[in-house]
């Protein structure tokens, strides 16, 4: 017979006590790997979704000077040796070392004209590119399909008196309205959409572009390498990460995976704590069999072995089971909280990581009382009978 | 030079106010292979003295000399380390493992040895025909009868031969008849040159003694003189 027969046994015959032990780190370790693999599935849906939503880089004609605006209110400011960007600029973008990372390049030229006494801010876009960018437009009537089509903000159809179908004349051509976009706060609102190739034409601006806006998938890669990378093919132009959409991102991940792991630590620290009065009450239902071992001739660290052995087979039961209920209460809560549930298969490294994590608390939690176990003096020991 | 010394022995229970003296400085010696009975009230301080005297409890004052050793002086490592190798116990009511069966009760102080499981489960056999209960190696300790299960006891006192054999209070919980087969098997390890020191309230049982040691409020009662000639050493009958 070895220590670990004695432990082993003891587990054996107190079922009870061992099923207790485990649950309470069973619940821990569950919890924690539901959350943990919840939050990480749900960041990525998350994640996935927000890279659908906008553009997160801005690609504009360099310009050496400064220019001296606010809150989108122009203040002035000075400008000289404006260099331009050309359509046949943007044949690079595919080619920088992240090119799988760029989901959008939506290139715009913009135009003002005269209508009825007012002016108006034209902007031509590739329409199949920039409502795949602005998901959020709504649009009243139907998408343009045709180069004579165009889109018409809230309030500019509201001044114009425009809905879908009317005629609009710009610049000496006729437009049909195909839609109008129900208002959303923003700067779009005012604006008329055209196709790029007509506005390029109309405003003078043939092969070039006056703006590009670029939605990168920026969830594995710092948006500051994209940057740098599209700066180097165009470096006629100025390309700036729109830092608040970034930074947004990345803080609503960062809060997320925060508050998961305050819960887990939370969850864990409880587990431990039952794993630890369980222990101990343990050690002390056991103060007369701790005595005889002692009497008989085992030294402090024989006891200390055969309380940790019983710890350790505990935890690594515990941390098993806790990662295999864990994966099964996330299947339940992804099912209820993504769209599109993610097919959750086995994670090595997660499971690893549960039967290390129960395997180290149990044994913490368990050390204390067997430190106590072990200083017994057994004829004190011997004495509570 | 004796076997077992006692010097002087003081042993003190509590701090403060609360203090008791339950051993006020005895001093005992035994030789090798006598069977010593040590009797007394309760309260009187026996049981103590046997665990000081088993190294099982460190006395305020005074040494135990177990041949030359001094066992205190050995460090809680060694001195469990000697009791494994030099003692046996024998509990008062039995004190056996109840998750672990006959054969591995017996074993327990072989766990922790160099000795393979093979080698344990030959010695453990062995101490069990030893005491008659070889049949029941596999059976669990509460399915044996209070008889048997002190005789587990004293059969997982000598598995590893033990020169020393401590008994206190052997037959505490059994009835004559137990008694007296309990108290017949000690007497045969004492007949293979085991020194046994037993405590016990029965006069029937401190017969099988050589000697008896009368305590009394911690001390021994009257002159504490050693030998078989002294006036509060009784020669008991030859079982």
């Amino acid at each position: 017979m070895k220590l670990r027969h004695i432990a082993v046994n003891n587990l054996r015959r107190r079922k009870g006590k061992m099923l207790f032990l485990i649950s309470g780190l069973m619940i821990g370790v569950a919890s924690i790997v539901a959350l943990m693999t919840t939050t990480r599935i749900l960041a990525d849906d998350i994640s996935d979704k927000m890279e659908e939503f906008g553009a997160n880089i801005v690609i504009t004609p360099q310009n050496e000077g400064f220019s001296l605006t606010y809150g989108g209110l122009n203040l002035g400011g000075v400008s000289f040796d404006r260099k331009e960007i050309f359509q046949k600029d943007l044949d690079a973008i595919p080619t920088i070392k992240n090119a799988a990372n760029i989901r959008i390049v939506s290139p715009k030229v913009f135009g003002v004209f005269e209508h009825r006494g007012n002016k108006v801010l034209a902007v031509g876009v590739d329409f199949a590119q920039e409502l795949n960018l602005k998901k959020w437009w709504k649009i009243t009537g139907a998408k343009p399909s045709g180069e004579d089509q165009i889109l018409v903000g809230h309030d500019a159809a509201k001044r114009f008196g425009l809905k879908p179908g009317s005629q609009f004349e710009m610049a000496g051509r006729t437009f049909s309205v195909a839609g109008v976009l129900q208002g959303a706060g923003s700067q779009d609102d005012g604006l008329v959409f055209l196709a790029l190739p007509v506005a390029q034409k109309l405003f003078g601006k043939e092969g070039k572009v006056g703006m590009v806006e670029v939605a990168a998938l920026c969830k594995n890669c710092p948006i500051s390498d994209i940057v740098g990378q599209l700066s180097e093919k165009i470096p006629a132009a100025q390309v700036t990460a729109i830092q608040q959409v970034v930074k947004g991102r990345m803080d609503t991940l960062h809060s997320f995976r925060q508050f998961s792991l305050g819960i887990s630590a939370l969850v864990l620290l409880v587990g431990s704590m039952v794993v630890f009065v369980t222990m101990m009450s343990s050690v002390t239902e056991r103060t007369r069999e701790i005595g005889i071992f002692r009497a008989i001739g085992f030294r402090r660290s024989h006891i200390m072995k055969i309380i940790l052995l019983e710890a350790f087979v505990v935890s690594v039961i515990a941390g098993v089971v806790g990662y295999a209920a864990g994966m099964g209460a996330t299947k339940i809560l992804i099912s209820f909280l993504a769209e599109n549930a993610p097919h959750i298969s086995f994670d090595p490294v997660m499971a690893l990581g549960a039967v290390f994590i129960a395997v180290l608390l149990g044994l913490m939690a368990s050390f204390y009382p067997a430190t106590a176990a072990a200083g017994m003096d057994p004829s004190e020991a011997l004495r509570t009978l | 030079m004796s076997y077992i010394q006692a010097l002087n022995v003081v042993k003190e229970f509590g701090d403060g106010e609360g203090t008791f003296l339950a051993v006020r400085g005895i001093d005992v010696s035994m030789e090798q292979g006598e069977f010593i009975a040590i009797m007394g009230e309760s309260g009187a301080g026996k049981s103590t003295l046997l665990s000081v005297l088993g190294g099982l409890l460190s006395p305020t004052e005074g040494k135990v000399l177990i041949g030359d050793v001094d066992i205190y002086a050995l460090g809680t490592d060694k001195l469990a380390d000697f009791r494994r190798e030099f003692m046996g116990f024998i509990f008062q009511s039995f004190q056996l493992v109840p998750y672990l069966n006959v054969k591995e009760n017996v074993q327990l102080p072989l766990a922790v040895t160099h000795h393979s499981e093979k080698e344990q489960d030959v010695l453990a056999i062995s101490a069990l025909e030893r005491v008659g209960l070889k049949d029941k190696a596999h059976r669990l300790p509460n399915q044996l009868s209070g008889g048997e299960q002190e005789r587990v006891a004293i059969a997982r006192a000598v598995v590893n031969e033990p020169p020393i054999v401590f008994a206190d209070e052997p037959t505490g919980n059994l009835d004559s008849r137990n008694s007296s087969e309990v108290m017949k098997l000690l007497k045969r390890l004492n007949s293979e040159g085991r020194t046994i020191v037993m405590v016990t309230h029965s006069k029937a049982n401190a017969e099988f003694a050589d000697r008896i040691i009368q305590v009394s409020d911690g001390v021994i009662s009257g002159e504490p003189l050693f030998g078989a000639e002294t006036p509060i050493t009784l020669r008991a009958a030859e079982a």
